[in-house]
């Protein structure tokens, strides 16, 4: 009995030691055992020796619900740091939504196309596709940090990056759609770096400083991602059979997703009608055009289903998006906090 | 009596890790010094938005400022005005084809698509007659080209504007 009664408190004192929330939660739970343990014990003394004490049982009774209160307070906290609710994004203000949404299209895309370093189909290409993934979450980088500083809510960009679920994350589902063959990356790649280059090219007006400073830097690397992708879809589909076939079957499956890319809503109006976002409508035409030109050049053409598909810039994302995360959050899932 | 002249004689020191050749003042990624009460703020600017030297340029400057005896450095960056190549020093275009780089030609690559690329001379033969391999090299702010006379491959650094 003495036993049970020391590993109460001692259980408590150990759980909120260690350096972890959920470690804690499972040594409150130890000590609830142990108290239930030693009121067993205590009635069963009674009962074995024909004791009389006074009111021991209901004074551990007040201790588990104290010790339970406890637990369910400890426990809401952690599910609120670590699986903020869906409404935390409606929270965030129109700058800090604006700016998160292209940070994470170019996070989310970034990690995709760098899933190719080490796997390009030839070593020029291996280099490109990586070089160009290096771009993107450099960019990402920089918007997120831009990002958590308007939120002002004490995130870091890095926590941006890896410790939101997948319901907060606000890329377009093009971005999220799997590597498949070649012809696949390239064709989302085109689709997305000629909406990137009229996209900053008008952000860099933005009233906005940071955000038309980002888009300044962003653009010239942008230039060179859409010459790269733009050519070879142009190979791609003027060249063999098989590249043709390949590169129109990735036309197929992606067309439903570009349309994504213009996605507007009340935070795009509020901020246009400040000087700071861009008027996606206004690109759309420009986009059309060169996605056409580049199109008529490589002999492939649209599908003629304009089935379109959206969702990821209010959180709604296919399947692929969680298992992009699971590997891209691993290290800071495993080991929170960590830094090299 | 440390002046602002001094440290940019010191940050000739601090090289470009993946460009060893070239200092963070030849390659135009120190933007400005400010000295204050003995403690140094540096401002730099990253050539591409996902360049990994900044964080090695960042110590790099802060480590050669602590071993000249600064008490306090911060190293602040900044993305505007964007770098652009026209930022590097005559000096260091010198240092880079010295080197084997071909130094960034004052013509940035057409947006058409096709169109013949930029003509860069062979920083080993000086020979126009050379070839782009590929528009991506060895780091962001490379293109991998070939010398068709000399036969031999060449990095070079790719004019950004």
């Amino acid at each position: 009995m003495q036993r049970c009664a020391v590993s109460i408190p001692s259980n408590i004192a150990e759980g909120s030691g260690r350096n972890s929330e959920k470690d804690f939660l499972r040594f409150l739970s130890m000590a609830i055992s142990s108290s239930f343990e030693l009121e067993t014990q205590l009635l069963l003394s009674l009962d074995l020796y024909n004791l009389e004490i006074d009111n021991e049982p209901d004074k551990l009774h007040t201790l588990q619900k104290m010790i339970r209160g406890f637990k369910k307070n400890t426990g809401d906290l952690i599910s609120n740091v670590f699986c903020p609710k869906v409404s935390s994004l409606k929270r965030m203000n129109a700058l800090a939504t604006y700016t998160l949404r292209i940070a994470d299209d170019s996070l989310i895309l970034g990690h995709r196309v760098s899933e190719w370093c080490g796997h390009g189909p030839i070593l020029e290409e291996d280099i490109a596709l990586t070089n160009i993934a290096l771009d993107l979450i450099g960019q990402a980088t920089s918007l997120l940090e831009y990002a958590a500083q308007v939120e002002g809510e004490g995130r870091s960009s890095d926590d941006l990056a890896f410790l939101r679920y997948e319901k907060h994350y606000t890329n377009t589902l093009l971005t999220e759609q799997p590597n498949g063959d070649f012809g696949k990356t390239i064709v989302r790649q085109w689709l997305f770096d000629t909406f990137r280059v009229f996209f900053f090219d008008a952000l860099r007006h933005s009233k906005d400083k940071q955000l038309a400073a980002i888009a300044e830097k962003s653009l010239k690397e942008t230039k060179y991602h859409t010459k790269h992708s733009s050519e070879w879809v142009i190979r791609l589909g003027d060249g063999t059979e098989e590249s043709h076939q390949r590169a129109q079957a990735a036309i197929d499956a992606l067309w439903r997703f570009a349309d994504e890319l213009f996605f507007m809503n009340e935070v795009d109006q509020e901020l246009i009608e400040q000087g700071i976002a861009v008027d996606l409508a206004k690109i759309r035409p420009l986009w059309m055009e060169r996605i056409q030109h580049v199109l008529s050049e490589s002999t492939l053409r649209l599908p003629e289903n304009n089935w379109t598909q959206k969702g990821g810039r209010e959180g709604n994302h296919s399947e692929h998006l969680g298992f992009l995360l699971t590997e891209m959050q691993y290290m800071q899932r495993t080991y929170p906090g960590m830094e090299w | 009596m440390v002046t602002e002249t001094d440290i940019w004689q010191w940050l000739e020191d601090v090289k470009d890790p993946e460009v060893p050749v070239l200092s963070v003042v030849d390659l135009g990624v120190v933007r400005s010094v400010n000295l204050l009460e003995g403690e140094a703020e540096i401002i730099i600017t990253p050539t591409y938005s996902g360049c990994p030297a900044m964080q090695i340029i960042e110590s790099g400057i802060k480590s050669k400022l602590a071993e000249k005896g600064l008490k306090k450095t911060t190293v602040t960056t900044v993305l505007s005005p964007a770098w652009t190549t026209d930022w590097l020093s005559e000096n260091g275009r010198k240092k880079l084809k010295e080197y084997g780089i071909a130094p960034p030609e004052n013509e940035v690559d057409k947006s058409v698509l096709f169109a013949k690329p930029t003509i860069v001379h062979c920083p080993i033969c000086n020979s126009e007659n050379t070839k782009m391999v590929s528009q991506f090299g060895s780091t962001s702010c490379k293109a991998h080209y070939q010398c068709n006379d000399c036969r031999e491959p060449f990095d070079y650094f790719k004019c950004l504007r």
